[in-house]
């Protein structure tokens, strides 16, 4: 067995190490002052075993399918089954989402992800007036169960499983999705699919909360209580590092901040009574897989390691599959350019190949077109293709965790372990995550990293293909983009008038008023919540009822 | 020169604040003085601040594809309150065409993805000089 603990002055070996390092970084010249990567890790020219003085086999790396899982919480992985092929869509109205599905699955991809527009993720109805101008613009306008009726018309909710990127308003969704089952004679507990429910990381990242921290954090713990007794196969979170990462962080801080809000959800949980090990297994992971191919690799192989030694160690979890870090990857939508949008295919398709070797439950690629607007079909189909491609004719899926042992990645592997546990410490003398948001420190961290980032790359310290170099001078972008017809918006409005007008208005104030009765009540809220949107109570006037008794959040502004 | 003053504003219910903030702190490091509104921001408010503030720029940060909506809502508010000597700029996912149809209806330069923070002090830089009167 392999062990990496000497450093013997007088190991023949050593010497001979050491002497070869000193030797390339005096003699040789470099194109650069030094190599670092986008965490601000210094590279060096090479690693070897000397490198890994800190790493144990055993201890660290072991087997696949094994704890601590660092590669892999499968033994076989894509040798097994590939990962999911789960492109993001949604857009405009409930019946073109629901054509795109159809062709997408038509296409073969396996699983649905729905995006929503930005009204419906704050928690407004498309007739509010806050809504003007942004109904079904980034996303599908849903506010009613009548809504989802359509999306998931002639697709088999026992079959299919989807995703739902909602944070706020998650537990309304989560219902409206069940009751959508109910009606097609689905049992509940053969539902698959994930709810993202992250609001720490809305807080932290993406900006879009609803409630203050702390009752936005009983409603998710709510949905993790029913999901463990009604729907096993759903996974309740999705702890998602993807939008910390887009926001401006870099690689340690997106890894580091997505397992805090891991860790303060699992804690959440416990708090409530709940065994670690009867929730656990389905919490889910959602990361960024960003430029720097090795980086990104180390990052999703630290992951899993910390979690599992954490769930272990810290929670006491028993549960293999509590200790099993799965996760969701999408390629980074900051790293695309609006400059020579093609050269996005070869982006996407390296950040693919990394969060494939990196071990991903599921992944999404990016369209090249995504700096401009929403992506056309022909673009959504190239990404596809980009990870069949990727699946089938590289060969990287042969065999599991194939970086294993390198030097280099074990390193790199250690070291995000070693920078994550100095930033859970940090968090920990703030009090906490939520503490920490409330004091602006992942904001501020964040704005920080961004900021940072830019200015090296106006400074030509980075260098984006396109952009800052290999620029084409009077660059005429010649993309087709989608376009929004303006009058989905106003057809969806009048629409959701009519539905609300038709309803038995004593039956829906009994049901609002349940909700608020059971939230002054502190009773798990999803109860509740689906019988309101059985009888089409729109997620609008739910959320307006749970903003009665809980109020609505603003954020300190720091830039 | 009179010291430039810029209101950096996220209309809509859009939370994607990254390129705000990072534009907002490079004027700032360029010794321009910057309020930024923060989020959720209607056309209203940002009119309201930008006559509080006696502000030179109002610049939006829009990644939702609701420009075409929010600015020209932002003029008319501006024009309501009788401002007309403010700059309204801004950036985001706005593809060119709509840039076009935005400039003839009165806003300043807007500024795509890849943009240098460079690029974009020069421009609230040159503009103030010239003292060009946009909003009219």
């Amino acid at each position: 067995m392999l062990t990496f603990d000497k450093k013997l002055d007088d190991d023949k070996d050593y010497q001979k190490d050491k002497q070869w390092k000193d030797e390339t970084r005096k003699n040789c010249k470099e194109r650069r002052n030094s190599f670092s990567n986008l965490s601000g890790m210094e590279i060096n020219p090479l690693y070897s075993p000397f490198d890994l003085e800190n790493t144990d086999f055993e201890r660290d790396i072991g087997y696949p399918g094994e704890f601590p899982y660092t590669r892999g919480v499968h033994r076989n992985l894509y040798r097994g089954r590939l990962w999911t092929m789960r492109q993001f869509s949604g857009f405009a109205s409930p019946e073109e989402t629901n054509r795109r599905y159809h062709y997408l699955l038509k296409n073969g991809q396996n699983g649905l992800s729905v995006a929503f527009d930005m009204p419906t993720l704050m928690g407004y109805d498309s007739d509010d007036p806050i809504s003007l101008g942004e109904v079904g613009r980034c996303g599908v306008a849903v506010d009613t169960l009548a809504d989802m009726e359509v999306i998931f018309k002639g697709i088999p909710l026992d079959k299919i499983s989807t995703s739902m990127t909602i944070n706020g308003p998650a537990p309304i969704f989560l219902a409206m999705y069940i009751a959508v089952a109910q009606k097609q004679g689905v049992p509940i507990e053969k539902i698959r699919g994930t709810l993202q429910n992250d609001i720490l990381k809305e807080y932290i990242a993406q900006k879009e909360w609803i409630f203050p921290p702390e009752p936005s954090m009983k409603l998710i713990v709510d949905t993790i209580e029913y999901g463990m007794k009604h729907t096993p196969k759903w996974n309740t979170v999705s702890i998602s590092g993807y939008h910390i990462r887009e926001a401006g962080a870099n690689a340690v801080q997106e890894l580091a901040f997505t397992l805090a809000d891991g860790f303060a959800y699992v804690e959440a949980a416990i708090e409530r009574g709940m065994d670690v090990d009867s929730f656990a297994p389905r919490l889910s992971f959602f990361f960024n897989s960003h430029n720097n191919f090795f980086e990104e690799i180390a990052k999703f192989r630290a992951a899993r390691r910390i979690w599992a030694k954490r769930m272990k160690e810290k929670y006491g979890a028993k549960d293999p599959k509590s200790l099993m870090l799965r996760f969701h990857t999408q390629t980074a939508g900051c790293t695309l350019t609006a400059q020579q949008p093609e050269n996005n295919i070869i982006r996407v398709a390296y950040q693919a190949m990394a969060a494939s070797l990196g071990g991903t439950q599921s992944l999404h690629t990016n369209s090249m077109d995504e700096t401009l607007s929403l992506p056309t079909e022909k673009a959504v189909k190239i990404s596809l293709r980009t990870q069949q491609v990727l699946a089938h004719e590289t060969g990287v899926t042969d065999t599991v965790d194939p970086l294993a042992g390198s030097y280099y990645v074990e390193n790199l592997t250690g070291r995000m372990e070693e920078e994550c546990e100095k930033y859970f410490t940090r968090i920990e003398h703030y009090g906490g995550v939520i503490e920490a948001i409330k004091k602006g420190f992942f904001q501020r961290e964040i704005a920080h990293s961004a900021y940072m980032q830019q200015k090296k790359i106006d400074k030509k310290e980075d260098i984006i293909v396109g952009v800052n170099e290999f620029v084409d001078k009077d660059e005429d972008i010649e993309i087709q983009i989608l376009k929004i017809d303006p009058h989905i918006e106003e057809k969806k409005v009048k629409e959701l008038k009519e539905l609300k007008s038709s309803r038995d208005q004593d039956v829906l104030k009994e049901k609002l008023d349940r909700i608020k009765q059971a939230a002054q009540n502190d009773e798990n809220l999803m109860y509740s919540i689906l019988d309101a949107v059985n009888v089409y109570a729109s997620m609008g006037e739910i959320v307006q009822a749970l903003k009665e008794v809980y109020g609505t959040y603003r954020e300190p502004v720091i830039f | 020169m009179e010291k430039i003053k810029v209101l950096v504003a996220k209309p809509g219910l859009d939370g994607h604040d990254r390129g705000a903030k990072v534009v907002a702190r490079a004027l700032r490091d360029a010794g321009i003085e910057v309020i930024y509104t923060g989020l959720h921001q209607t056309p209203e408010m940002i009119a309201e601040a930008a006559l509080q503030e006696d502000v030179n720029f109002v610049a939006l940060s829009i990644l939702s594809g609701a420009h075409m909506t929010i600015f020209p809502r932002v003029l008319d508010k501006l024009r309501e309150k009788g401002i007309d000597d403010i700059v309204l700029t801004g950036g985001g996912i706005i593809p060119a065409d709509d840039m076009k149809t935005l400039h003839e209806m009165g806003v300043g330069k807007l500024f795509g993805p890849g943009t240098s923070l460079e690029e974009i002090v020069n421009y609230f830089q040159e503009t103030s000089k010239k003292k060009e009167v946009v909003v009219s």
